[in-house]
């Protein structure tokens, strides 16, 4: 209990330490003091509404999305029991990233800012009613993982159909870059649009680890210790969905931080699924935090995208998970 | 309170998999559960349970989940451990039912955890990882876990196969032990000479219907053992109660 807690702590301070790093970080080039005093402090200067509207709005969705992507990791990989679970199983990203490119491709973003994650969200709810439908009563896990399979594959094909059939290559170009996810000029009406999506998210999931636990048992077993596993299972997928969809619509597809961050914090957190969702939350900002301070930090003048990072730093991670398990039956 | 069931019917599918089996145990009793593979022992009992639909009607798939899981704990026959937990944190699942979470015991819990780890041999192994452990010992960790819950009914599916001869006595033991507190359970096995002699009572089944309940003397008689397991045995009832080695397959009529 005691190594639990200070283990939260710790990756609490560390969210905080990379959050005002992140503040920090910028092609303004201004000395932290400044930074931190024009932030807090204010006037009508350059330097408050770069803190403000850019730096601030841009640290707060690292670390919202962060959190969302590494409790999402978690709780599917608590529900379905296997360690390579990852959100985007489910589907949700995959036809939010479709909504996103069908308003990138049909023009709509030049018609009004929002257009982009409104659509995005639109997709994520059109994945999310198919899955409850396919695998909400009935069928278990491995119905869900099926259907999400199909629905990210039907998602992504009718992505590269977009693609290519765009007559247009500077929206190919956008959409490809969008893909890979960043969260470079957002403001904070993207953070009022994830945010609500997120708290959902975290309140549909955060109680659901005990339930969690008993699944370590097994499906049956957990059913005999009073778990009620369809009810479970809807609000599982409901709150992945909405915290991915959310994340998704405003900062594209950022892969690994889900499927990474339950790993590196199991044993730390002694396999236990439900405490694995608050660490993960928080393992998870730290993350997104310290990549999105990599992608200003290493090329600051070349637009790094931020899901590139992550699947750079995430892909040996996910080999060296693959090397351990070897041969482990 | 007893369990009781009536007229309990599982189609899976269209397949009925059993078929209007009635069943009463009373506090006190350890009922075997016996019949060859695919005789419905696990159907019936994951449906008296609520975890299967069925038709007819059950006293513990009557209750709420939660009561239920305080009145009656169910070890399944796969031995599935999902993560890398310690043994303690596995087997104080068992108190989740009694509002206990695992990441914060109360005392009484971690009492209740205790006992059952003693009951099952297996306090020693209390800070081991559950994965770890050889299948022996996660079936023993498992009936722990079922153990803990501290119910007045337990149903186990096979609790003693891959067992070495004393756990298989030590486990079977520790039924009886729990009958004498008053508590009840029942048990599939397929040992049936460990079945005869620890247990009060046997329900035979086979394809899907009760075809004999009662004291094992009068139901694993030589009549019985050859038509519905196709044996013979040797039998001899002892002032222990019933002896039984099977021998060979019995002679096709």
């Amino acid at each position: 209990m005691m190594a639990y807690v200070r283990l939260l702590v710790a990756l609490g301070l560390l969210s905080l330490l990379l959050f005002v790093v992140s503040l920090l970080v910028g092609p303004a080039g201004v000395s932290p003091r400044l930074s931190l005093s024009a932030l807090i402090f204010g006037d009508a200067g350059p330097l408050t509404l770069v803190m403000r509207e850019i730096r601030l709005p841009r640290a707060i969705l690292g670390a919202v999305i962060g959190a969302a992507l590494g409790l999402g990791g978690a709780a599917m990989q608590g529900y379905l029991r296997n360690p390579m679970a990852e959100p985007g199983i489910l589907g949700v990203s995959g036809t939010a990233a479709l909504g996103a490119v069908l308003a990138i491709q049909t023009g709509l973003t030049a018609t009004f800012a929002l257009a982009l994650p409104f659509a995005a969200l639109a997709g994520a709810g059109v994945a999310v009613t198919l899955l409850l439908f396919l695998a909400g009563r009935r069928g278990g896990a491995l119905t869900l993982i099926l259907a999400g399979i199909a629905i990210s594959a039907l998602a992504g094909a009718l992505t590269s159909l977009v693609l290519n059939l765009s007559p247009n290559p500077f929206a190919a170009n956008e959409i490809i870059f969008w893909m890979m996810g960043s969260l470079a000029d957002r403001s904070f009406l993207h953070v009022a649009l994830a945010l609500p999506f997120f708290a959902l998210g975290a309140c549909l999931i955060l109680p659901l680890g005990r339930g969690l636990d008993s699944l370590t048992l097994g499906e049956d077993a957990a059913e005999a210790l009073g778990v009620r596993i369809v009810r479970l299972r809807v609000l599982l997928v409901a709150g992945v969905a909405a915290m991915i969809g959310g994340a998704t619509a405003v900062a594209g597809a950022i892969g690994f931080v889900g499927l990474v961050v339950p790993h590196l914090l199991r044993r730390t957190v002694g396999a236990q699924p439900g405490r694995l969702l608050f660490a993960s939350a928080l393992g998870g900002a730290c993350m997104v935090l310290a990549a999105d301070i990599a992608v200003r930090l290493i090329l600051p003048d070349r637009d790094l995208k931020l899901g590139v990072m992550t699947a750079i730093v995430g892909t040996p991670f996910f080999l060296h998970l693959i090397y351990r398990t070897r041969g482990r039956g | 309170m007893a369990f009781v069931c009536r007229d309990v019917t599982v189609n899976l599918g269209s397949t009925p998999v059993v078929k209007s089996v009635s069943l009463t145990i009373a506090p006190g009793e350890v009922v075997g559960l016996i019949g060859p593979n695919g005789a419905g022992k696990t159907t019936l009992m994951r449906a008296t349970l609520g975890l299967l639909p069925f038709s007819g009607s059950c006293s513990l798939a009557e209750m709420p989940a939660t009561s239920r899981a305080r009145y009656a704990a169910w070890l399944p026959q796969d031995r599935e451990i999902a993560w890398p937990i310690p043994v303690e944190a596995l087997v104080a699942l068992g108190r989740t039912p009694h509002g206990a979470s695992i990441s914060r015991l109360t005392r009484q819990d971690a009492e209740a955890v205790r006992r059952a780890l003693e009951k099952a041999d297996m306090w020693a192994f209390r800070d081991r990882i559950a994965t770890q452990l050889s299948g022996g010992e996660k079936a023993r960790v498992l009936l722990a876990r079922a153990l803990a819950q501290e119910t007045p009914m337990l149903l186990a599916d096979e609790p003693i196969a891959g067992l070495d001869p004393a756990h298989q006595i030590a486990t079977m033991e520790v039924f009886n032990t729990q009958a004498a507190d008053g508590r009840s359970v029942l048990v599939a096995l397929h040992d049936l000479g460990l079945a005869a002699r620890f247990c009060s009572r046997l329900v035979l089944m086979q394809a899907g219907r009760k075809v004999a309940d009662g004291r094992p003397e009068d139901v694993l008689t030589a009549h019985n053992l050859a038509e519905v397991f196709g044996i013979d045995a040797y039998r001899v009832e002892t002032a222990d109660g019933l002896l039984l080695q099977p021998l060979k397959l019995a002679a096709k009529t």
